[in-house]
C-alpha cells in the first residue's frame, strides 16, 4: 500500500477521459451480448443458416490461416533473418490490406482471380473458382488477416538469437534442420499468438467478402459468413440483428481469450 | 592442421584481409585482439558461417572453404554461450549427437563421459536458463566437443564471466585441452589470457595479422607500436617453480629468484603488472619480498605515464608517472633498484 496523496488535477482529468474512453468500447458489446436472453441465443443458434453460418465462418477463417502458415511464416522469416534492398518497401507492402477499404480489397482480389482473368482462369482449370465459393471467402479472409501474422511471426523469429541457428549447424545441423528444431520452436510462441490474431481478424471480416462471396455453399448449405448474416438481418431490423451479433461478438470474444491467454503464459515463462 | 591462406572476409564498414595462419595439430591457438577487430568473423568464417570473399580454409589437408558449416566438423563456442533455452542441458548436449543418428544407449554413454569432463553431470536435467555463466560455458563447451570435432573454436569464452569464475574456467579449459587435444582457436582481447593459455599466439590489427608468435616472443620482439601496447603492458616470464619459506614459492626465471604465492610448482609461466613495481636509487627497506638491483636499458614515453625497462637480466617492464622519472633522475644506463610483492606475480 501506498501513501495515499492527494491525486493532482491531471491525474483526475486523465482517469476521467480514460474511463469515458473503456466505457464507450465495453458498452456496446456488453449491451449487445445481454440484450439477448440465453434463451433467444439459443433458439438463434438452432435456427439452420445461423448454425451452418458459423460453421462456414470458423472453417474459412480457419483454412485462411492454415494458408496463411504456409506461405506467410517462411516470408516472415526471410524478413526477420535477410538483409536487403527495398526490404522496408516489402514490409510496409504486407501492412497495405490492413489500412485499404476492404471493400477495396474484395474488388481487387477479383481483378487477379475472378473467372475473366488469369490467375482465376489456372484455378478454373484445376477446379477451383472463387466468385461465390467457400474458396472466395478464403482468399478474400486472407488477404485482411495475414500481416498480423506475418508480423507476429517477424518478431518471434527476430527474438530467436541467429548463433542459435549457427551453433546448431555446426553441430551438424542442415538450414533445414537448424529451422525446425531451433528457430520454429523458439518462434512458436509468437506465430501461435499470430494464428490466433489473424483466425479472429478473419472471422470478423465483411466488406471483402461481400463483394467476392456474398452467399457460398457449404456442406449442402447456401450461407454466408456471420458478419454478412448480421447486416442482412439488420435489413428487418435490430431486433432481428441483434442475437446474432451477439453470437458473433461472443465467438470473436473468445478466440480473443485464448490469444491473451497464450500471451500471457509466455510472459510468465 | 589448420591452414588459413589469404582469407577475405567483408565486415561492412571494413575487411579483414590476408590473414594466414598455420595451427597445428592440437595446438592452442589464440588470436588477440581489440574489441571490434572482427574476432568473431573470423571464426565464423572459418566454421563457414559468415560469407568468405577470396582465400581458402584447410582442415587436416582438405579444403573446406566452400564446405558446409554441418560438413566441417568445427565446434563453437560463443561468449554468450548460445545455449538452445527450450531444451535441457542434456538435450543441448544431445543435439548433434542425435543429428547424427547415434544410437540410444552410445548418446548417453558419450554425454555422461563429456559431462564428466566438464564437470556438470549434476547438471543434465536442469534448463540452461537456470544456470549460472560458469556453468552455461560448461555446458556449452561440452555441447561443441561431444560431437569431436577437428577443431574448437572459442568466441571470447571467459569475457562475459566474473573474475574469479574466468580463472578457474581459464584452469578447466587448459586441463580439459590438455586431456582431449583437441586443435584449439580461441579469440580474445585479454592478454593476460592469451598468455595463460595459448601456445601461439596472432594478434589481429586493422583488419589483418600483425604478428604470430609465442607469447614471450611478443615481449621480446614486438614487431609494431600495436603489438607493443598490448604485449608492453605485462611482464611475462616461464620459470621454475619450488618451495621457498613460509609458503613462498621460490621462482627461478633464469638468474633471478622470484618470491611468489602460489601452490604451483614445476614450469610454470608468470606475469608482473608494470605499475605494481617499485622504481628507487637505494634498496627500499619494505614489506615487499622482491628486490632486485638493476640497470635501466630503455625509457618510452607515453604522455603522462613512462615505461621503463631495468634489465638484470631478465627484463622488467616498470610503470612510472613523468614526475617520478624526473625526481629519479633515470636515464639509459643508470642502475636503479625495483621492489614488488610477492603477491604481485601472478602465476598462470
Amino acid at each position: 500500500m501506498g501513501i495515499w496523496r492527494k491525486p493532482d488535477s491531471m491525474s483526475i482529468v486523465f482517469v476521467v477521459l480514460g474511463t469515458l474512453m473503456l466505457l464507450f468500447i465495453f458498452v456496446p458489446l456488453i449491451k449487445t451480448i445481454f440484450s439477448s436472453s440465453p434463451g433467444t441465443l439459443w433458439n438463434t443458434l438452432l435456427g439452420e443458416d445461423v448454425y451452418s453460418s458459423i460453421l462456414l465462418t470458423i472453417c474459412a477463417a480457419l483454412m485462411a490461416t492454415l494458408l496463411g502458415l504456409l506461405l506467410g511464416v517462411p516470408l516472415a522469416y526471410l524478413l526477420a533473418r535477410r538483409q536487403f534492398r527495398g526490404k522496408r518497401f516489402l514490409e510496409a507492402i504486407i501492412d497495405v490490406p490492413i489500412v485499404i477499404p476492404h471493400s477495396a480489397a474484395g474488388v481487387a482480389l477479383l481483378f487477379v482471380f475472378g473467372s475473366n482473368f488469369l490467375c482465376g482462369k489456372v484455378f478454373h482449370g484445376i477446379g477451383i473458382d472463387f466468385f461465390r465459393t467457400f474458396a472466395g471467402i478464403v482468399i478474400a479472409m486472407m488477404f485482411v488477416s495475414v500481416p498480423f501474422l506475418i508480423d507476429s511471426a517477424k518478431e518471434g523469429f527476430k527474438a530467436v538469437d541467429v548463433r542459435l541457428e549457427k551453433v546448431a549447424r555446426t553441430l551438424g545441423a542442415s538450414p533445414w534442420s537448424a529451422f525446425f528444431r531451433i528457430s520454429l520452436p523458439l518462434a512458436w510462441r509468437s506465430i501461435f499468438a499470430g494464428s490466433v490474431l489473424m483466425w479472429a481478424r478473419g472471422l470478423s471480416e465483411f466488406g471483402a467478402i461481400v463483394i467476392i462471396a456474398y452467399s457460398a455453399s457449404f456442406f449442402g448449405w447456401n450461407t454466408k459468413v456471420l458478419p454478412v448474416l448480421v447486416a442482412d438481418r439488420f435489413d428487418f431490423g435490430l431486433e432481428y440483428a441483434g442475437p446474432v451479433a451477439a453470437l458473433a461478438i461472443l465467438i470473436s470474444l473468445i478466440a480473443f481469450i485464448v490469444l491473451r491467454t497464450i500471451a500471457y503464459r509466455g510472459e510468465k515463462a | 592442421m589448420i591452414a588459413i591462406k589469404k582469407l577475405k572476409v567483408n565486415l561492412g564498414g571494413f575487411t579483414l584481409q590476408d590473414i594466414n595462419l598455420d595451427i597445428k595439430p592440437g595446438e592452442y591457438f589464440i588470436i588477440l585482439g581489440p574489441t571490434g577487430a572482427g574476432k568473431t568473423v573470423l571464426l565464423e568464417a572459418i566454421a563457414g558461417l559468415y560469407p568468405v570473399l577470396e582465400g581458402e580454409v584447410w582442415i587436416n589437408g582438405r579444403e573446406v572453404t566452400k564446405l558446409n558449416p554441418e560438413k566441417k566438423g568445427i565446434g563453437i563456442v560463443y561468449q554468450d554461450q548460445a545455449l538452445f533455452p527450450h531444451l535441457s542441458v542434456e538435450g543441448n548436449i544431445a543435439f548433434g549427437l542425435r543429428l547424427r543418428k547415434y544410437p540410444k544407449q552410445e548418446i548417453k554413454a558419450k554425454i555422461a563421459a563429456m559431462a564428466e569432463t566438464v564437470g556438470i553431470p549434476h547438471l543434465l536435467k536442469r534448463s540452461p536458463v537456470t544456470l549460472s555463466g560458469g556453468e552455461r560455458q560448461k555446458v556449452a563447451l561440452a555441447r561443441a566437443l561431444v560431437t569431436e570435432p577437428k577443431v574448437l573454436l572459442l568466441d571470447e569464452p571467459l569475457g562475459a564471466l566474473d573474475p574469479e569464475t574466468r580463472e578457474r574456467m581459464q584452469r578447466e579449459l587448459r586441463e580439459v585441452h590438455r586431456r582431449l587435444k583437441v586443435t584449439t582457436i580461441h579469440v580474445t582481447h585479454d592478454f593476460e589470457e592469451a598468455v595463460a593459455l595459448g601456445h601461439r599466439v596472432a594478434v589481429l590489427n586493422d583488419g589483418s595479422i600483425a604478428q604470430v608468435g609465442t607469447p614471450e616472443e611478443f615481449l621480446r620482439q614486438p614487431s609494431s607500436e600495436f603489438v607493443a601496447r598490448f604485449a608492453l603492458s605485462r611482464n611475462i616470464f616461464t620459470g621454475r617453480a619450488e618451495d621457498g619459506e613460509n609458503g613462498c614459492a621460490l621462482i627461478d626465471i633464469g638468474g633471478v629468484r622470484l618470491r611468489a604465492i602460489t601452490e604451483s610448482r614445476g614450469e610454470v609461466r608468470l606475469s608482473l603488472r608494470p605499475e605494481d613495481i617499485l622504481i628507487s636509487q637505494e634498496p627500499l627497506q619494505s614489506t615487499a619480498r622482491n628486490c632486485f638491483q638493476g640497470m635501466v636499458t630503455d625509457i618510452a614515453d607515453r604522455g603522462s605515464v613512462v615505461y621503463v625497462t631495468v634489465t638484470l637480466p631478465p627484463d622488467f617492464v616498470c610503470l612510472i608517472t613523468r614526475q617520478a622519472l624526473d625526481e629519479l633522475e633515470l636515464r639509459k644506463g643508470v642502475r636503479a633498484w625495483i621492489t614488488f610483492k610477492a603477491s604481485a606475480i601472478h602465476v598462470f
